[in-house]
């Protein structure tokens, strides 16, 4: 394994490392719930994705042939990632979890009072 | 709801399933494909009524500029909240924001929600029942009416146009 795909592989995974940490850093450290979610949905994505770069190119130059899974698991991060996050902060509004007094903005879920008639959705179109 | 056609309902899926398979299991004998082609024909045939139907993608090229923008993007945004979260001065100005959807179908809102999740400081919180609005938590806004233009500008509109037209 030459030296420059070594060094290359290196500092991928440092990156990576470093990635992961801070988004778990902002998972605990961040004021509320919904600020917590930005951190593990992004800042993870992309260490993660670099590690997974890392190992691919690890195995590439030591068995000599290129290797997909690690391409595949980056697809699935890529996809769930943000489907439990949306998931997550909408579970947060149906309990109405408290959001830091700074937060700018009053979605009608968090407000006590039911606001209006919940449309029918559509047969075709229905988002219900 | 994919109307139920035939014992093939979504060919592209199946063949993305089948695709999948022989990269999971790192092999390309026969027996793969045998048992792979069959998953990848149950899977649909049991599925197919939670799927939506997919709008047609109208300009294939405009889809692939999107992907590459949208991975770019990611990589920024990671920074960006990496940033935001790692700067002990740093003052956040976290935000609701209601965003009013321009697009209709199911399958290109949801495309958008997901977009949003992955972009800078953004992550989509719930979408209204009448699917018109969705709602936005950002991390750090300081001018709410530049985020929407630019969601509207840089991801809305090449979305529209790539299945909509």
């Amino acid at each position: 394994m030459s030296v420059i795909i070594e060094g290359v592989i290196s500092l991928l995974l440092i990156a990576g490392g470093i990635f992961v940490f801070i988004g778990s850093l902002g998972m605990a450290h961040l004021r509320d719930f919904y600020m917590r979610l930005h951190g593990p949905t992004k800042a993870t994505t992309l260490g993660i994705g670099c590690m997974l770069i890392a190992s691919m190119l690890y195995f590439w130059s030591v068995d000599g042939k290129p290797d997909a899974q690690e391409l595949l698991i980056t697809l699935f991060l890529f996809i769930t990632a943000p489907v439990s996050a949306h998931l997550l902060a909408k579970s947060g509004l149906h309990l109405k979890l408290k959001h830091a007094d700074k937060t700018l903005g009053k979605p009608i879920e968090l407000r006590p009072e039911e606001v209006g008639d919940k449309p029918v959705p559509h047969p075709d179109k229905g988002h219900g | 709801m994919i109307a139920p056609r035939s014992w093939l309902p979504t060919p592209v899926l199946s063949l993305l399933l089948l695709i999948v398979w022989l990269l999971l299991v790192r092999s390309y004998a026969f027996g793969q494909f045998v048992l792979g082609g069959s998953l990848a024909i149950l899977i649909p045939l049991l599925t197919y009524r939670f799927w939506d139907a997919r709008p047609l993608i109208a300009k294939p090229f405009a889809l692939l500029r999107f992907i590459f923008r949208v991975l770019g993007d990611i990589i920024t945004a990671n920074f960006e909240v990496a940033y935001l979260i790692a700067n002990p001065w740093r003052k956040l100005k976290p935000h609701f924001i209601e965003y009013p959807l321009m697009l209709e179908e199911r399958f290109t809102i949801t495309l958008l929600a997901n977009t949003i999740s992955l972009t800078p400081g953004t992550v989509s919180a719930n979408l209204r029942m009448d699917g018109k609005s969705l709602l936005i938590h950002a991390l750090n806004v300081d001018d709410e009416e530049a985020l929407i233009n630019q969601i509207r500008e840089r991801y809305e509109r090449p979305l529209k146009e790539i299945y909509e037209c």
